[in-house]
C-alpha cells in the first residue's frame, strides 16, 4: 500500500489506503512530542523490567537487577523508623509510668504511640474517641470501674476483666438476683428505685424506701453504703449520672435481675509491656486519669 | 557604497517567514529560525532588561540580611525543612501562605494591566523564556556568526571546524543551563555553605536532581525549542487577546503607509508607492519566524526587534522612522498629547485592573503591617463532642497550639471567656502560677498542648456556647484570640 499513496483531495492529507464503500480514512499522524513520550515510556518500562521484579515463570519470578521490591523498601523504611524510635523506646521501657507522665518529651511520644495502639486494638469496643458504648465504658470520664490511677489502668489492660485466659484478671462478679432466685421481681423493682434515688432520679419514694433495706442487705457490701462503689471489686459508683448500661428503671432492673458480666481480654498476652505502657499513658491523658 | 538617502540600494533578504500561516501545517517538523542581529533603541533596552533580570536571578540568593542569632541570615530563603519563607524583613510561616496567594493574584493583575496597556510586553521583554533564548542567541552569534554565516554553517558538510563550533556552542549553552539550575537551589538553602557542599558533592541528591532537571529544561527550551515554547506550550498567547482592546498598544506594521510595497531603485521617486521597500529586514530579525506585515499574530511576542530593523532601513532610504512601531490595535499612533493619553489611561479595563491591584495590594499591606508575632490555634475534639463527669459537670477537650513567631522565648497565659467558672487542665503542663497555666514557648516555634475545660452542670444552659480563648504574653501584654464553641448535652 505504501508505494501508491492516496492523498485526499479536499484536505490534502494522506489516507490510510483502506476503502470501505467509497469511504477513506485520513491518516493524521500523532503529534511528534506525543510519539516521543510514548517511545520514552517504552524505554522506561524496559528499564523497569530489568531493574525490578517483573515476569513470572513457573516456580518463581524475575528478581530484577537492583534486588529490591516496594515491599522490601517498605520494610527498610520501617526499620529506619524503628531505629529513630529506639532511643525513646529504651527510655520508655526503663521509666516508671509516673516518670513518663512528667517527662514532656516521653509523654508526647507515649501519647502518640498509645493513640495508634488504641485505634488498632481498643477502638472496636471502646470507640474511636474512647467514648464507649453501652456495656463498654467511656474512658474519657472520671469514673473508673477498676481504678483510674496509672497503675490501675495498666493492670486492667494487662490482665483484662473476667476472661478465662488470665488468672490475674479482674474476676469479681455481681449475682444475677432474679436468675439466682435471691430476690423477687417486686423486690428488684424496689431496689432499682432506690438506686435511682442515689443520683436523684427516683420518682416513687415509697418503693425507694423499701428498696433501701434490700440495698443495705444485698448490695452495700460491694457498692458501699452510699452507693459510692468500689474499684477493688469492680463495683461501679451508683451515686452519679454515669451509667455503663443505662440509668432508666427498666435497664437497672435488667442489670440487677441478670447481672452483666462484661468481659475484656488480657492484652498482656498479646501486646508487649511497652505498648501497654503507652496505652496506659494515652488513656490516662484522655482527661479522667487520677 | 554611497550612502545618500535617496539613492541607496537596499539588499533584499532572501527570507521567508517560517511561521507564516500558510506554512504552518499541524504536524510539521520545526524549521530552524536564524534571527539576524539588529541595533537600535529597543535592542539596547532589551540588553538592559536582560542584564537586570539575570542579575536579580543570580545575585539575590547571595544577599544577606541579619536576623539575629540562630536564624538564617539569607535575604531571600525558602526554608522547606523548617517551613519558613524569609524575604528581607518579612518572615512567613506555613499558616500564612495566603500572602503567597495574594502575591500571585497581584502578579496576575499586573500582567493583565500591562497587557491591556502595552500588549505582550511581559513576553517580549521580561519572560524568562525570552531572556534566556536571547542569551543563548548571543552565544550562538558569538560562536557561529550572524544569520548568513549560521545558515551557511547549517548547510555545510560536516568538517572539523563545524564540529568544533558546534561543540563550543553547546558547551557554553550547557554551562549557562547548569548555572541556571544551580542558582535555583540556592533559594532553598544557605547559598555560601551550600555552594561548598555542591562542589564537594556533599549536597543531597534532590539538589543535584533539581539542577539536572532545570539544566535540561533550560538547554532544551533556550537552545532547541525556543519559539515553539511560546507558540505551542505557553497558554498565555491564547489568553492575552481577552486583555486587549482597541486602545492597547502593540507592535504594528503600518500598512497604509507601507503599501504598496516594492523594492526601491536608485533615483526612483516615492510618489505613488508605499514606504515599505520589501527588504525583509523585519522578517530576518524576527526570533519567532513571522512576518509582522501579515498583521497581528499569535506567535508575535512583541519583542520589538523588527522595529529596530525597519528603523535602520528607513534611516538609510531617508524616510521617517516608525513604519513598524507601537500603535494601538485600532491603528492609531501612541498618544502624544495629554488629552488622548489621559483618555487612553482612563479606560474601563485599565481602571478595573488598577483598582483590583490596589485592593489586593492594600489588603496584603494591611495584613503584613498588622501581622502579629504570636498566634493561637484551637482545634476542638469532635469525638467525643463532650464528656459528662461524675459530679455532673461537662468537659470538652481541645488541641491547642501556640505559635511564637518572635526570636525570643516567651511565656503566655490563657484565659477562656464565654462560660462560667471553667476549670482548665492541660496534659503535661505543670507550670502553674496563682492557679493560671503558664505556657513557655521557645523562640520561632509552635507548641502543642492537650487542654480540657470542665464546666459545672448547673452552668450549662445550652447545647453549644460560644467561647473565646485569649492568650496573653505575660511580659508585653500582647494578646491573640481564637473563637471556638463549648458543647454540652442537648437540653
Amino acid at each position: 500500500m505504501s508505494d501508491n499513496k492516496h492523498i485526499d483531495d479536499v484536505t490534502g492529507v494522506e489516507t490510510t489506503g483502506h476503502e470501505w464503500d467509497g469511504i477513506r480514512e485520513l491518516n493524521n499522524p500523532l503529534p511528534r512530542w506525543w510519539l516521543w513520550v510514548w517511545y520514552a515510556s517504552i524505554v522506561f518500562s524496559i528499564g523497569y523490567w530489568v531493574l525490578y521484579p517483573a515476569w513470572p515463570y513457573p516456580g518463581g519470578y524475575t528478581k530484577g537487577l537492583i534486588g529490591t521490591t516496594s515491599r522490601m523498601e517498605f520494610i527498610e523504611d520501617m526499620k529506619k523508623a524503628k531505629a529513630l524510635q529506639a532511643p525513646y523506646e529504651q527510655k520508655l521501657s526503663q521509666a516508671t509510668l509516673e516518670q513518663v507522665r512528667t517527662d514532656p518529651e516521653l509523654l508526647e511520644y507515649a501519647m502518640a504511640g498509645g493513640k495508634s495502639a488504641f485505634s488498632v486494638n481498643c477502638s472496636q469496643c471502646h470507640g474511636s474517641g474512647a467514648q464507649g458504648f453501652k456495656g463498654f465504658p467511656n474512658l474519657n470520664d472520671d469514673e473508673w470501674i477498676w481504678g483510674g490511677t496509672l497503675e490501675d489502668i495498666n493492670f486492667t489492660i494487662t490482665h483484662g476483666v473476667r476472661n478465662e485466659t488470665d488468672d490475674e484478671a479482674h474476676s469479681t462478679d455481681m449475682p444475677a438476683f432474679l436468675q439466682d432466685e435471691i430476690l423477687t421481681p417486686s423486690e428488684i423493682a424496689d431496689v432499682s428505685e432506690y438506686v435511682m434515688s442515689l443520683s436523684g432520679t427516683s420518682t416513687d419514694a415509697v418503693s425507694s424506701k423499701k428498696g433501701q433495706v434490700i440495698f443495705a442487705e444485698q448490695c452495700a457490701a460491694c457498692h458501699q453504703a452510699a452507693g459510692e462503689g468500689s474499684t477493688d471489686l469492680g463495683a461501679p459508683a451508683l451515686n452519679n449520672t454515669i451509667w455503663l448500661y443505662g440509668g432508666d428503671k427498666k435497664t437497672i432492673m435488667e442489670t440487677v435481675s441478670n447481672s452483666r458480666k462484661g468481659v475484656m481480654p488480657a492484652w498482656g498476652q498479646k501486646l508487649n509491656a511497652d505498648v501497654i505502657k503507652k496505652l496506659t499513658i494515652f488513656i490516662h491523658s484522655l482527661g479522667g486519669g487520677q | 557604497m554611497v550612502d545618500t538617502p535617496h539613492n541607496t540600494n537596499i539588499d533584499r533578504h532572501d527570507v521567508e517567514a517560517v511561521n507564516k500561516k500558510e506554512n504552518r501545517p499541524l504536524y510539521k517538523k520545526r524549521e530552524k529560525i536564524h534571527p539576524k542581529r539588529v541595533n537600535g533603541g529597543f535592542r539596547r533596552l532589551k540588553w538592559w532588561i536582560m542584564a537586570a533580570t539575570l542579575g536579580v536571578y543570580y545575585i539575590v540568593p547571595w544577599l544577606r540580611w541579619d536576623r539575629g542569632p540562630g536564624i538564617p541570615d539569607q535575604a531571600v530563603l525558602i526554608d522547606i525543612p523548617a517551613r519558613r519563607f524569609y524575604f528581607a524583613f518579612i518572615e512567613i510561616w506555613p499558616q500564612e501562605v495566603y500572602y503567597l496567594m495574594g502575591l500571585l493574584i497581584l502578579s496576575a493583575f499586573a500582567l493583565f494591566l500591562v497587557t491591556s496597556l502595552v500588549g505582550r510586553a511581559w513576553c517580549g521583554y521580561t519572560c524568562p523564556q525570552t531572556v534566556w533564548t536571547d542569551l543563548f542567541l548571543v552565544v550562538e552569534r558569538f560562536v557561529e556568526g550572524d544569520r548568513n554565516k549560521r545558515i551557511k554553517l547549517d548547510r555545510a558538510k560536516l568538517s572539523l571546524s563545524k564540529i568544533t563550533k558546534r561543540i563550543i556552542k553547546h558547551s557554553i549553552w550547557l554551562l549557562i543551563s547548569v548555572a541556571t539550575g544551580g542558582a535555583w537551589v540556592f533559594y532553598f538553602a544557605d547559598a555560601p555553605t551550600f555552594f561548598v557542599k555542591l562542589v564537594t558533592l556533599d549536597a543531597p541528591f534532590v539538589a543535584y536532581a533539581t539542577i539536572g532537571i532545570l539544566t535540561f529544561i533550560t538547554y532544551t527550551f533556550g537552545g532547541l525549542m525556543r519559539e515553539q515554547v511560546c507558540t505551542y506550550m505557553c497558554p498565555w498567547p491564547r489568553i492575552q487577546g481577552a486583555m486587549m482592546d482597541e486602545s492597547s498598544l502593540t507592535v504594528t506594521y503600518k500598512e497604509p503607509r507601507g503599501e504598496p510595497r516594492g523594492p526601491i531603485h536608485k533615483g526612483q521617486s516615492w510618489e505613488g508607492r508605499g514606504d515599505c521597500v520589501d527588504c525583509n529586514a523585519c522578517v530576518a530579525a524576527c526570533p519567532m519566524g513571522i512576518d509582522i506585515r501579515d498583521g497581528q499574530q499569535l506567535e508575535c511576542i512583541t519583542c520589538a526587534l523588527c522595529i529596530d530593523a525597519c528603523d535602520t532601513i528607513m534611516d538609510r532610504v531617508g524616510r521617517p522612522r516608525g513604519l513598524i512601531g507601537y500603535a494601538t490595535l485600532s491603528g492609531e499612533e501612541p498618544p502624544k498629547d495629554k488629552k488622548t493619553l489621559v483618555h487612553n489611561l482612563l479606560r474601563g479595563r485599565v481602571l478595573a485592573y488598577t483598582s483590583l491591584m490596589a485592593i489586593v495590594g492594600g489588603v496584603m499591606l494591611y495584613a503584613l503591617l498588622s501581622r502579629s508575632d504570636m498566634d493561637i490555634n484551637v482545634l476542638r475534639d469532635r469525638n467525643p463532642l463532650y464528656v459528662k463527669l461524675s459530679d455532673g459537670s461537662v468537659r470538652n477537650g481541645f488541641t491547642f497550639k501556640i505559635l511564637n513567631k518572635s526570636h525570643l522565648q516567651r511565656t503566655f497565659m490563657l484565659k477562656v471567656n464565654g462560660v462560667d467558672s471553667p476549670e482548665i487542665t492541660v496534659v503535661g503542663n505543670h507550670r502553674l502560677n496563682g492557679g493560671m497555666h503558664h505556657f513557655v514557648v521557645e523562640h520561632n516555634r509552635v507548641k502543642n498542648y492537650r487542654l480540657f475545660i470542665a464546666v459545672p452542670g448547673s452552668q450549662i444552659n445550652s447545647a453549644s456556647a460560644d467561647i473565646e480563648f485569649v492568650l496573653t504574653d505575660i511580659d508585653t501584654g500582647q494578646t491573640s484570640t481564637y473563637d471556638s464553641v463549648f458543647r454540652g448535652p442537648e437540653k
